[in-house]
């Protein structure tokens, strides 16, 4: 996929980022972004996920994350869970997975800025409603 | 499960690993369809354990802190027969290893492991492979605190990890509650050990960037004492750092080592807590809850304090010298009066250091039944552990490992050798490491020996990855290839147990397969004629230096 950098589309601003970039220093460039794309080289390259939690959880990022490059459907779950909402994939069976992926894994252990309630969230609350 | 000492999966986990057969069954199905390259899938099958080696595929089973039931046990054994040739390697970190397993079964092998609450989850990958532990947790007489509570926590947070699932490498995590370190935290790239400090409470001391491996180093403390509840933010805080800075450029340079090494410890310390300031007291904070239902499942078998005089057991040590060089090496104290924790040497002479059949592993998951509350460790060893053995019952466990073929006085001993695969096996070797481990083996076979020799501990590698960890042997062996040929290059002087963690140093020019034997020969004689009384050979070694060693071995040509 190729989008020029920090260029104008028709829902706003968007960023470009390459997969190095520290996004906690990103400061005043967040203002008015509507769509940050981060870049997986290669799907083994996996800086991208930490970019990703950075965006939401820390610089409170909530218009869109796209995942671009080698982004392939056994990468999905885990992205979904660090805060991505939007894949440019070219691989076949691609939209049919995104729309199984949520519901692969029903529990998650880890707790993130996706909102999903973790194991140990769910034990606390099945705990305390058995004790009252 | 009843009746077992150790955590149990509830619904939530046995959920997970059923969702994870099913992905995992249908990964398989488009790689046989043609549906994925082999490039795509290799990082699929690896983070689900299986491995191509060099006849076969490989499956690697994680034995979360190298704790089993015999159940648990016994189904290994069936998995090994029904699907792989009737025996498995238990392996250096707490795993067990199938050799010969095709890809069609794999999925169908992972699902017999998911009946008994097991997995293979990212026990090989760049990921957080499974955490490890001392093999004597929740028996040891020195244990400040169990440390498979803490081992649990870390399996859950680590499994499926959004974040950290394509690291630049793989991440190893070892934790000890003992002061004597029994699960070498200082050679793992996070090494936990659990210690009491002046006001009484329980924390960790963080260590980062130990490793073997073509680059061995002892790893640095980060954090002297961490609150236990702050463990996963911590966690995800290193974790964190090295996904973002860890080197990608160059598969050699790439585990968090290299990049402590390069950065410096008080750098990655300042990155680390940076990150850690960020993350405490979030939703990874540990509430005392969650720690303590999962505390209350290690709940040791209530064992009564029995007779630790036992004239049965006097007897027969008078009768049987083997049972008596048992006692001493393979038997080791119980923090419960009248119990003891013994190990079944995988080792026997002239035995592939590790291996076990089916029948053996069912064999020792019925001693387990019948002498130690049905329970089973692997130690990293390789070697299996029995941890709540009452003493009156030694002569029966003795006898009835001793028809399994697992007695072999030789615990610690120059015969309890550690070894990879090496090249009968694994890609990636240079050289064979069993063949060699074999001969030793038998060259040294006879116990009376090897207790007059004492603690000696040889480490073989069949390659500079080490996973025969040769850099902490006191003897280690590393195989090289020169031209074809099969060489051994030497080292002395590791060490890696009690706290003092030291790296060998090589001690001249490789040998010759053939010559490995007499080169060991020659080192132990160096050590009986220079040795004073109580120093094992390491200590020897320390106060004479590598010349004498060297002489002996190479002539003084």
């Amino acid at each position: 996929m190729e989008i020029p950098s920090e260029q104008p589309i028709d829902q706003g601003p968007m960023l470009v980022l390459d997969n190095a970039e520290d996004v906690t220093r990103l400061g005043d460039r967040l203002a008015g972004v509507k769509l940050i794309v981060l870049n997986f080289p290669k799907f083994t390259d996996g800086r991208a996920y930490s970019q990703a939690r950075l965006l939401r959880e820390r610089m409170g990022y909530t218009g869109e994350l796209r995942a671009a490059g080698q982004v392939y459907i056994d990468q999905i779950p885990f992205m979904l869970r660090c805060g991505f909402d939007s894949f440019a994939s070219a691989q076949k069976g691609f939209a049919e997975a995104l729309a199984k992926a949520r519901t692969l894994f029903s529990v998650v252990y880890q707790p993130t800025g996706d909102g999903r309630t973790t194991v140990n969230q769910l034990r606390l609350q099945h705990r305390r409603s058995a004790a009252a | 499960m009843p009746d077992t000492h150790f955590y149990r999966y509830d619904d939530y986990d046995r959920a997970l690993v059923g969702e994870r057969v099913a992905q995992f069954r249908d990964q398989v199905r488009r790689r046989l369809a043609g549906e994925l390259t082999e490039e795509q899938f290799k990082p699929l099958r690896l983070t689900n354990g299986l491995y191509l080696q060099l006849h076969a595929y490989m499956l690697r089973i994680a034995i979360p802190y190298g704790t089993l039931s015999s159940r648990q046990l016994r189904q290994l054994a069936a998995i090994a027969r029904k699907y792989d040739r009737g025996y498995g390697h238990f392996t250096t970190r707490q795993n067990l290893q199938l050799h010969w397993i095709r890809l069609e079964d794999a999925p169908d092998a992972i699902a017999m492991l998911a009946e008994v609450d097991m997995h293979s989850i990212q026990t090989s990958g760049n990921c957080v492979r499974n955490t490890t532990a001392d093999h004597f947790a929740g028996a040891a007489i020195d244990e400040i605190e169990d440390p498979r509570v803490w081992c649990e926590i870390v399996r859950q947070w680590s499994t499926l990890h959004p974040e950290f699932s394509f690291l630049p490498r793989k991440f190893k995590i070892a934790i000890t509650g003992s002061p004597n370190d029994r699960a070498a935290v200082r050679v793992h790239d996070i090494g936990l050990r659990l210690w009491k400090n002046a006001c009484d409470e329980v924390g960790f001391e963080v260590i980062v960037g130990g490793g073997l491996g073509r680059t061995p180093m002892i790893g640095k403390t980060i954090r002297e004492f961490l609150p236990k509840d702050e463990l996963l933010a911590y966690l995800e805080a290193t974790l964190r750092v090295y996904n973002r800075y860890g080197r990608r450029d160059n598969l050699f340079k790439a585990r968090i080592k290299i990049l402590v090494h390069e950065i410096g410890a008080e750098r990655m310390r300042e990155e680390v807590e940076a990150e850690y300031a960020a993350m405490r007291d979030s939703a990874l904070k540990l509430s005392p809850e969650t720690v303590e239902a999962i505390a209350r499942q290690f709940a040791p078998p209530v064992l009564r304090p029995r007779r630790t005089r036992v004239p049965e057991v006097e007897a027969m040590k008078l009768e049987n010298r083997a049972f008596a060089l048992w006692l001493k090496s393979n038997v080791a104290p119980h923090r419960v009066p009248g119990h003891a924790i013994v190990t079944a040497s995988l080792k026997p002479a002239g035995a592939p250091p590790g291996d076990a059949s089916s029948a053996q592993m069912e064999g020792v998951a019925d001693i387990a039944d019948a002498w130690s509350h049905g329970e089973i460790r692997v130690s990293h060893e390789q070697n299996l552990v029995l941890p709540h053995v009452a003493i009156e019952s030694l002569p029966e466990v003795y006898r009835a490992l001793e028809k399994l073929g697992f007695a072999e006085a030789n615990v610690g001993k120059i015969t309890d050798i550690i070894a990879c695969p090496g090249l009968d096996y694994c890609a990636l070797a240079n050289a064979r490491s069993i063949p060699v481990a074999q001969r030793i083996s038998n060259h040294f076979a006879e116990l009376a020996r090897q207790h007059d020799i004492g603690d000696l501990k040889i480490k073989i590698s069949g390659c500079i990855n080490a996973c025969g960890h040769h850099h902490v042997g006191h003897i280690g062996i590393l195989g090289v290839d020169k031209n074809g040929v099969e060489l051994y290059q030497l080292s002395l002087g590791g060490d890696v147990d009690f706290g003092k963690t030291a790296l060998g140093t090589i001690l001249g020019p490789a040998v010759e397969s053939d010559k490995v034997v007499e080169a060991v020969e020659a080192m132990v004689a160096t050590y009986l004629g220079a040795r004073r009384p109580g120093e094992r050979f390491v200590d020897t070694y320390r106060r004479i230096g590598a010349q004498p060693f060297k002489e002996r071995v190479y002539g003084n040509s």
